[in-house]
């Protein structure tokens, strides 16, 4: 299990090997990373989910983590955000600019510029749309104008109760709860599953003129939505890193996508 | 057709106890996940804190504005003993379900046991304004007024707490946290500030309680907060845990249906309706009548 | 494998313990402090005795709680069905005591297998309150008399004349405290044999992870049914042992502080655990009846009235005992046991095989 830790490159130092194409927004060569998550491990309920996960997250633009279902990608998320259940533990390091805040209670995490988009949207069906926008105030100056802007469906259905709205409204709400705050990471679990192909379009344009402001770290399966806005990658197998390296390169090699991500159901029927 | 209405105003009466008792537990049930025992405490510490007043707290008395200082007075005593509860016992065992119940049982057998040492174990006969012994006539019905008193009570209470978790950024909360916990710590809110709330509120409304139920009973005792607790929890679970609403629906059909059947079936036979009723909505809607969930 | 005398000890001291508490009527010594005569005098015997099926009881409860990972709050139920339904019989119909006994026990098998078929539909904490309503409605029936079958408020004592002459009298106490053991052995036995038993492990499973029992394919509902309607079976019989000791029925034992009780005991003694209920059982029941005996002596009241009032209840001093025990001993006083033993292991070098 150790002999193949990591089949890709090790993280670019130096960009310039691959084609470094027009998406503008891939780290600066000598930028800080603004996230560090170093030797991350995750137990729950006596299961190593996570075994020593390390990545790092650039200071602008998307980072996508990827890998199949079910290999640890969420549980990093939510371990980042102090989020562990109480019958599991996360050790190692985890640093947002420097400082270490693993362990550190959530809310406080939150309050402190990290956004939460879960798996599943999780917006609150009994409050209505208003509400739950309205908890999910952190300043004194909420944006509305970009959250509306963005989702003017938001605006229209304010008094309606987020549990009628579809999945696609629903995902739009998670995603507006969050950016109606000024944040200074955002991390987004898989905010495209499950929705229509127009849809998913919507949510993709909003993620992108998000990742202009403030930097991402999203989780995803769709792979034109990963095509379309990552800058790095970071594969995770097995709960272990498998590959980190620029997205498209990962992208560009089908053989190496088809190894890491199973997609085309690559072991015949 | 005097006796219905008088049985109807007396069921609501008992209904009005049970919410009183079962709101705080619903809500401190369906937020924070504690099965709350001691919650019977918080009644009898209202009641005996409310007799206590009465006859020794200056400007306190049996009657009148003395009587409202009183009751006021074991409202605050119920309040905090609940809010230390939560911040001394509750909190260090935080999201450590079965301990926390655990804790709450022991609180109730220890703080029974500390009212039987510090009042005796016997009934003490309660201070109450003479006015609500007297009677009404309601529809053809003599309707004492301590029934009356109670149900107002109720509905202030039920109203009050409805308009809290509809209209304040601490409701809104409540209803949230409700739902979901988690996600309301994951958008950047410390959750736990609320659990010290909903058990301070909780027991404001128990405490309530106690001292109503002392004028509704006419006497005070140790074990008094423990038989109401457990047709409160019965309350709680048909009208669904974290229901204000569904707890005010349930504590009247409780209420109601108690009140008649042991009226015109044999005494206890009510009783054991009740829980059959009980039985019947857990068949039926597992969930209880509101499912969890905060409609307020 | 060399048997060493410490591996002979861990492997046969609960038959060594059986033996020496079978044995300890014929002892006539007197421990000063513990009890107040000869320890085979009747009351110390009958306190013994109560211990004992106290004992049994909570790990009958046990079962549930710690093992099932159940917490129901109307076990009291089942030990009152055998309480009153042995005494009814016997007092009010004039059975003989093994048929009056075999019925109770029938009739409160039957009873939890409905009760808990229904209780059993939730989950949680949702379970703790439907079984203690349920609980609640045996404690309504004893208070209100029905028929004048209970006695309400007052109990019903035994009619002794139908009993076996063995079983009366103080001069027979002895005889009830072997049967006592006897309840507390069985127990211990059976609980032992399912834990062993392919059920007892679907039952530690529950109680740790309930879905993976569904995932291998298996009804989680149907192992709790099982469980729950076996450990009030065992309950019941408690109550028929109960009623002889205490020679009549109390509202009591119908009471929801009753399954608190157990459920204190069990915490106390270590939940989960092979002889941690029973131990719990034990030392709560004579802490219970100590307590009392020195609530009403002297040795209180020369307190300060602060803490006299309080340390003259004993549900005060267990409760509060029970509370802090929660937060600094959560295994109980098996847990405390390995605790110890893990602290010697790190003390002295283990020794090279």
């Amino acid at each position: 299990m150790k002999a193949d830790e990591r089949t890709g490159e090790p993280h670019p130092a130096s960009p310039g090997s691959a084609t470094t194409t027009a998406d503008e927004s891939t780290s600066a060569p000598g930028a800080a990373a603004l996230l560090q998550v170093e030797n991350l491990s995750v137990r729950i309920a006596g299961l190593h989910i996570l075994q020593g996960v390390s990545f790092e997250v650039a200071a602008s633009g998307v980072t996508v983590l990827l890998g199949r279902n079910g290999v640890g990608k969420s549980t990093t998320l939510r371990a980042i955000l102090g989020l562990t259940p109480r019958n599991g533990s996360a050790t190692g390091s985890v640093r947002l600019g420097g400082e270490q805040i693993l362990g550190r209670p959530t809310h406080a995490l939150v309050k402190g510029g990290l956004g939460y988009v879960p798996e599943d949207r999780n917006v609150f069906a009994g409050l209505t749309v208003a509400e739950n926008l309205r908890l999910a105030e952190r300043t004194d100056t909420p944006d509305y104008d970009l959250v509306f802007g963005l989702f003017p469906e938001l605006s229209k259905r304010a008094r309606q109760r987020a549990g009628s709205l579809s999945g696609g409204q629903q995902q739009m709400l998670s995603l507006g709860r969050v950016l109606l705050n000024p944040n200074r990471l955002l991390l987004i679990d898989e905010p495209t599953k499950g929705l229509a192909p127009k849809v998913v379009t919507e949510v993709a344009e909003a993620l992108e003129r998000a990742a202009q402001a403030v930097p991402v770290l999203l989780v995803e399966q769709n792979l034109a939505v990963v095509r379309r806005l990552a800058g790095d990658a970071v594969v995770i197998a097995a709960g272990q890193v498998a590959w980190t390296g620029p997205g498209e390169q990962l992208l560009a090699d089908p053989a190496l996508t088809k190894s890491l991500l199973a997609v085309n159901a690559a072991g015949g029927h | 057709m005097s006796t219905i209405v008088l049985m109807t105003v007396t069921g609501l009466g008992l209904a009005a106890l049970y919410f009183l008792v079962a709101s705080g537990l619903s809500l401190v049930f369906g937020l924070a996940d504690v099965l709350n025992f001691a919650h019977g405490l918080f009644l009898s510490v209202g009641a005996y804190a409310t007799w206590w007043a009465a006859g020794n707290l200056p400007g306190a008395g049996p009657d009148g504005w003395g009587f409202v200082l009183a009751v006021a007075f074991g409202v605050v005593a119920g309040t905090v003993v609940a809010a230390l509860v939560e911040l001394v016992m509750i909190r260090p065992l935080y999201s450590r379900t079965i301990e926390q119940v655990l804790v709450t049982v022991g609180l109730s057998l220890a703080g029974v046991a500390a009212l039987q040492a510090g009042f005796g174990a016997d009934p003490r006969p309660f201070p109450r304004p003479s006015w609500t012994q007297d009677v009404v006539t309601l529809a053809g019905a003599r309707v004492p007024l301590d029934r009356l008193l109670l149900i107002v009570a109720a509905v202030v209470v039920l109203g009050l707490l409805l308009a809290f978790l509809r209209w304040t950024r601490y409701g809104l909360i409540i209803r949230a946290g409700v739902e979901n916990r988690e996600m309301v710590t994951a958008l950047g809110i410390d959750v736990r500030k609320a659990f010290t709330l909903v058990f301070a509120i909780g027991g404001a409304a128990a405490a309530l309680a106690g001292a109503l139920s002392g004028v509704y009973f006419g006497s005070v005792s140790p074990t008094s907060g423990a038989s109401l607790l457990i047709f409160a929890f019965i309350v709680v679970v048909i009208g669904g845990m974290g229901s204000v609403s569904g707890s005010a629906v349930a504590a009247v059909a409780v209420g109601l249906l108690q009140q008649f059947v042991n009226y015109y079936g044999t005494s206890g036979a009510g009783d054991i309706c009740v829980v059959a009723l009980l039985a019947v909505v857990l068949l039926w809607r597992p969930a209880g009548l509101a499912g969890k969930a905060a409609t307020a | 494998m060399t048997t060493t005398p410490s591996a002979l000890f861990k492997r046969y001291w609960p038959v060594a313990a059986f033996v020496l508490l079978a044995v300890l009527p014929y002892s006539g010594i007197t421990i000063p402090g513990l009890f107040d005569g000869p320890i085979n005098s009747p009351g110390a015997l009958q306190v013994l005795a109560l211990c004992l099926v106290f004992g049994g009881l909570a790990a009958g409860y046990d079962l549930l709680f710690g093992r099932t990972g159940l917490l129901s709050f109307g076990h009291a139920l089942y030990f009152a069905l055998g309480v009153y339904g042995t005494d009814i019989l016997i007092t009010k119909y004039g059975y003989p005591l093994p048929l009056a006994a075999l019925l109770a026990v029938l009739f409160a098998t039957t009873v939890a297998t409905a009760l808990g078929a229904v209780a059993l539909r939730v989950h949680g904490i949702a379970f703790s309150m439907v079984t203690l309503a349920f609980g609640q409605v045996g404690a309504i029936l004893v208070a209100r008399d029905p028929g004048g079958l209970t006695g309400g408020e007052e109990g019903l004592s035994l009619d002794a004349s139908g009993l076996p002459d063995a079983l009366v009298g103080v001069v027979n106490t002895v005889n009830l405290y072997w049967l006592a053991l006897a309840y507390l052995t069985l127990v211990v036995v059976v609980l032992h044999r399912v834990a062993q038993s392919p059920t007892g492990r679907v039952f530690a499973g529950l109680r740790d992870d309930e879905r993976r029992i569904g995932v291998l394919g298996l009804d989680p509902y149907r192992f709790k049914l099982v469980s729950f309607t076996l450990s009030s079976s065992l309950a019941a019989l408690g109550g028929v042992v109960y009623l002889l000791l205490a020679a009549g029925a109390s509202p009591h034992v119908a009471s929801s502080d009753l399954t608190l009780t157990l459920l204190v005991m069990v915490v106390l003694g270590g939940p989960g655990t092979r002889f941690g209920p029973v131990l719990g059982g034990v030392l709560f029941t004579y802490l219970d009846h100590r307590l009392t005996d020195l609530g009403s002596s002297g040795a209180v009241d020369s307190l300060p009235g602060v803490l006299a009032g309080p340390l003259s209840q004993p549900l005060f001093v267990l409760g509060t005992i029970f509370i802090l025990a929660v937060y600094f001993f959560p295994g109980g006083l098996a847990g405390l046991g390995t605790r110890l033993t893990a602290l010697r292991r790190s003390v002295t070098p283990a020794p090279r095989p």
